[in-house]
């Protein structure tokens, strides 16, 4: 017995270090979970987007911050160029630039990239730790510890924080949590303290993600339910109004956002709900001072005559012009058809496309089914923290639909509502203490009577349910250890940079296509060769070849790329004058006809057309592209405008030669191409070992004035033979 | 309280005349409205203590700042955006730290306590949140 009585001291010292130990192994296990990327492959940067960053935070190394935040980049959307360091949030490049200088201060020169590259990882056991304080806040430190484990590995955040995906995303879901973290804190405890960190941290989040107007509309909406529920306080006050304060003069220090915080609608709300809360306090203060009765309608009055003048006047100043209208992404988060109709590159953009049903599971497993268990468990004893989880949890199960990448916002607060559901769980089954409490009264008192008996009988039975209840939970949760490490190292460890395929015999086999023809780009091009490209490929091309690029994934300028995709959609005499009128020099593009890679141009070519015709409806018409009986071909059924436009032509260019003239297929879209097209503006000059990048190069106006089709089809008579020329040569011989 | 049961002296209105009419509710509205005010301001001096007096006095001067600005922004107009929106937040965020520091270090029955912190802790908490505010002011208004 005496062992048993441990004094509360040593409980809460065995505790905290049992706490610090988990923590710090979950740490550990979502750190080391993202690095399957580098040791499958290689310590590099993925996929299109990083690649910007990446190229931003080497030029944020090595020139200064002032350099940087006045960066003007005339090597991308040539000829307009692009005012970088005021178009980008740079948390992400000021994070890993501080961590740069630190780690050469204390004598640890890391180079640059590998710092980009574990960036990820590394804030992500940050995250799993804010997770865990987050969900501590909210029920108690057994369910945060749970979050905390169930955020380090739920795939839905490993998928934007594997080690090479150094995106704005990768610090910004740490910035998510602690904002909230601090931000649940002070609206509990009414401090100015919390409220202030919170602030700066949504400053922090500002400063690196465009996602952070889900905070700035998240925490007035949590507010504004809790004044609805009649919940209001004092604290609350404290806490909103200096979050508001400090947080919205903090964000308009970022050059990116400026002065949007006072004039775009999306902010707006924010701003309605300091007004509110402000009048509601005041009201708070007289009814501290009248009775209630009379109190009731005068709120009511007065409330509905603010509401009406707060929507009058924010449709007034939105019509008037002082408060810019909600962007096209913003609309296309109500009405998921809208960017379809009205802007086709936002919905040519694959991860803005709607989430199918399969990826929540694929995402968080059984985490999934435990959420709504969680939202329950919290609507039953509704505290303000509670509520603040259901409005984000609702909020983000609606937006995860409309969008892929949102699902990245939604996966936190599943992991907090499982988790809570789990310890609640556990805290009923797991609960031994009648057990153990039974058998002390039976070795006490040592009367056998029937009741005792039967008692002892019913702890048996209860043993016999709660143990099921633990051991089956604690397969599941086997189960999502396991769904959670298969998903990582096959689904989201890909840099998609460099492709894994299996060879025959089981090996792997890596294509390294595209680092191969950007090294060739980088190393037999003039230094200011202007490369043109499908706008995918423009942040790689910066990053890797060093080429200036007509657009690229920044997508600022729709007529731009509007004017590549007509390039590419038109035929060679029409692409020509425009390819001429932007200096080209090169054209990359991407074929996987031979590899059987879907991701080629020729599938996105639709959405080039769309574009182009976006701009030009009378040039460039996408039905033309379709068969009378609107097939998608690329064989000899295709049209004429299809077969003529310079992508099919560069696609196909030299492709039934690799056949030897028969039976050439196309392997992506299973199609036998038997003609080959007939090129003129433009020459190859480099393809890739599985033709995956095939780069041409654009030709000189001719030396004779002739236009290139009637030149190359000259020249092509002469070497055929048709019309040998008469060369009238110089007598070599030696005089004498 | 005194003051405040006395002026209950009309008679309840019931809830279905509420519902019925609703330019007599809103007329009963502002009656009410207007006898709550007075008693309103009439505890208010009942209570005030110098400390109060000093963070209202304040307050008020915050109230005053701001409205100059604003009248000055719209007469002579808002050229330097940025040095009108830092001196304009700069009194806001004030005014609603201050207020929070009077709702912190002053409540109405000790029991009725809604925030846990002592008051020296309101107003160390109260110094910190202005020296952020002010710091990124500065840095704001160039």
């Amino acid at each position: 017995m005496s062992s048993l009585t441990l004094s509360q001291r040593t409980v809460d010292n065995i505790q905290l270090f049992l706490k610090v130990t988990i923590l710090i192994t979950i740490a550990g296990a979502a750190i080391s979970s993202r690095l399957f990327s580098v040791i499958r492959f290689e310590s590099i940067i993925h996929e299109f987007d990083p690649w910007f960053n990446f190229r931003a935070t080497k030029y944020l190394v090595s020139h200064s911050f002032y350099d940087f935040l006045n960066w003007f980049d005339d090597r991308t959307w040539y000829p307009l160029g692009r005012v970088t360091g005021g178009t980008l949030y740079p948390g992400l490049m000021v994070t890993s630039g501080a961590i740069w200088h630190a780690l050469r201060k204390i004598g640890l020169p890391v180079d640059i990239r590998n710092i980009c590259v574990m960036l990820a990882p590394a804030f992500s056991g940050v995250t799993a730790y804010f997770t865990y304080l987050f969900t501590s806040e909210i029920k108690d430190s057994s369910a945060g510890l749970l979050a905390g484990a169930f955020m380090g590995i739920a795939p839905g955040y490993i998928s934007r924080s594997v080690a090479g995906s150094y995106d704005n995303e990768a610090i910004a879901i740490t910035l998510l949590m602690a904002s909230f973290y601090f931000w649940i804190k002070a609206s509990k405890e009414g401090s100015v303290f919390y409220a202030s960190w919170a602030a700066l941290f949504y400053f922090y989040m500002v400063s690196a993600w465009g996602g952070y107007v889900f905070i700035t509309n998240l925490v007035p909406l949590h507010v504004f339910v809790l004044i609805l529920m009649g919940r209001y306080s004092n604290r609350l006050y404290a806490a909103y109004s200096t979050w508001y304060a400090i947080g919205t003069v903090a964000s308009m220090q970022i050059p990116f956002v400026g002065f949007l915080p006072i004039r775009s609608n999306d902010h707006m709300a924010a701003l309605g709900v300091f007004g509110l809360i402000q009048i509601v306090a005041f009201g708070d203060y007289i009814r501290s001072k009248v009775p209630s009765k009379k109190f009731k309608s005068v709120l009511i009055v007065a409330i509905f005559l603010i509401i009406a003048v707060g929507i009058l006047g924010l449709f007034g100043l939105t019509y008037a012009g002082l408060i810019a209208p909600w962007t096209g992404r913003f609309y296309s988060l109500w009405d998921t058809s809208y960017a379809k109709i009205h802007i086709p590159i936002i919905a040519s953009v694959s991860e803005h496309q709607p989430t199918a049903w399969p990826a929540f599971f694929f995402d968080t497993q059984f985490l999934i089914w435990l959420f709504p268990a969680g939202v329950y468990l919290l609507f039953q004893d509704l505290s303000n923290e509670g509520v603040f989880v259901i409005v984000y949890s609702v909020l983000c199960s609606y937006f995860a639909g409309v969008m892929v990448r949102l699902m990245l916002t939604l996966t936190p607060i599943i992991c907090v509502a499982a988790a809570i559901a789990v310890s609640k769980l556990f805290d009923v089954y797991m609960d031994f203490s009648e057990l153990l409490q039974s058998k002390v009264e039976v070795e006490g008192i040592k009367e056998s009577t029937g009741a005792k008996a039967k008692k002892t009988k019913v702890t048996g039975l209860s043993i016999v349910a709660k143990l099921t209840v633990i051991v089956s939970f604690a397969f599941y949760l086997f189960l999502f250890v396991y769904h959670c490490t298969w998903v990582t190292s096959n689904a989201y460890s890909s840099p998609s940079v460099v492709l894994a395929s299996r060879n025959p015999d089981g090996s792997q086999n890596l294509i390294d296509d595209y680092r191969e023809a950007y090294y060739w780009l980088r190393m037999n091009t003039a230094e200011d060769a202007k490369v043109m490209a499908w706008w995918d490929y423009g942040y790689q091309i910066g990053g890797m070849a060093d080429r200036t690029t007509l657009v690229d994934n920044n997508t600022w300028n729709n007529t731009h790329i509007a004017t590549v995709g007509k390039a590419m959609a038109s035929s060679e005499e029409v692409s020509y004058e425009i390819l001429k009128e932007h200096d080209v020099d090169y054209i990359l593009v991407i074929f996987g006809g031979l590899l059987g890679f879907s991701g080629d141009d020729l599938n996105k070519f639709l959405w080039m057309i769309r574009i182009a015709e976006g701009i030009w409806p009378d040039e460039v018409k996408e039905r033309d592209f379709f068969t009378s009986d609107g097939q998608y071909r690329v064989d000899d059924l295709a049209t004429d405008t299809m077969k003529n436009s310079l992508l099919y032509k560069m696609s196909f260019h030299r492709f039934t030669e690799l056949f030897g003239h028969r039976n050439a297929v196309d392997r992506v879209r299973n199609q036998r191409i038997t003609q080959e097209p007939d090129l003129n503006i433009v020459e190859e000059v480099y393809t890739s070992e599985n033709w995956l990048v095939r780069i041409y190069k654009v030709k000189d106006l001719d030396n004779a004035g002739r236009d290139l089709l009637s030149a190359s089809k000259f020249e092509k008579e002469t070497k055929a033979g048709i019309k040998k020329r008469i060369q009238k040569r110089p007598d070599l011989d030696l005089r004498e | 309280m005194a003051v405040v049961n006395k002026t209950q002296s009309k008679p309840v209105i019931p809830p279905t005349a509420a519902v019925t009419g609703s330019s007599s509710s809103s007329t009963n509205a502002l009656s009410d409205f207007s006898t709550s005010l007075q008693s309103t301001i009439d505890s208010y001096f009942k209570t005030l203590t110098p400390r109060l007096k000093l963070i209202d006095i304040f307050l008020a001067f915050l109230v005053v700042v701001a409205l100059i600005q604003f009248v000055f922004v719209i007469l002579v107009g808002n050229f330097p955006f940025n040095a009108f929106l830092g001196g304009f937040i700069s009194t806001v965020g004030q005014f609603v730290l201050t207020v929070s520091l009077r709702l912190q270090t002053h409540s109405v029955k000790k029991e009725e306590r809604e925030f846990e912190i002592t008051p020296e802790r309101a107003l160390g908490d109260y110094v910190f949140a202005s020296l952020i505010l002010h710091f990124i002011i500065y840095h704001f208004i160039n």
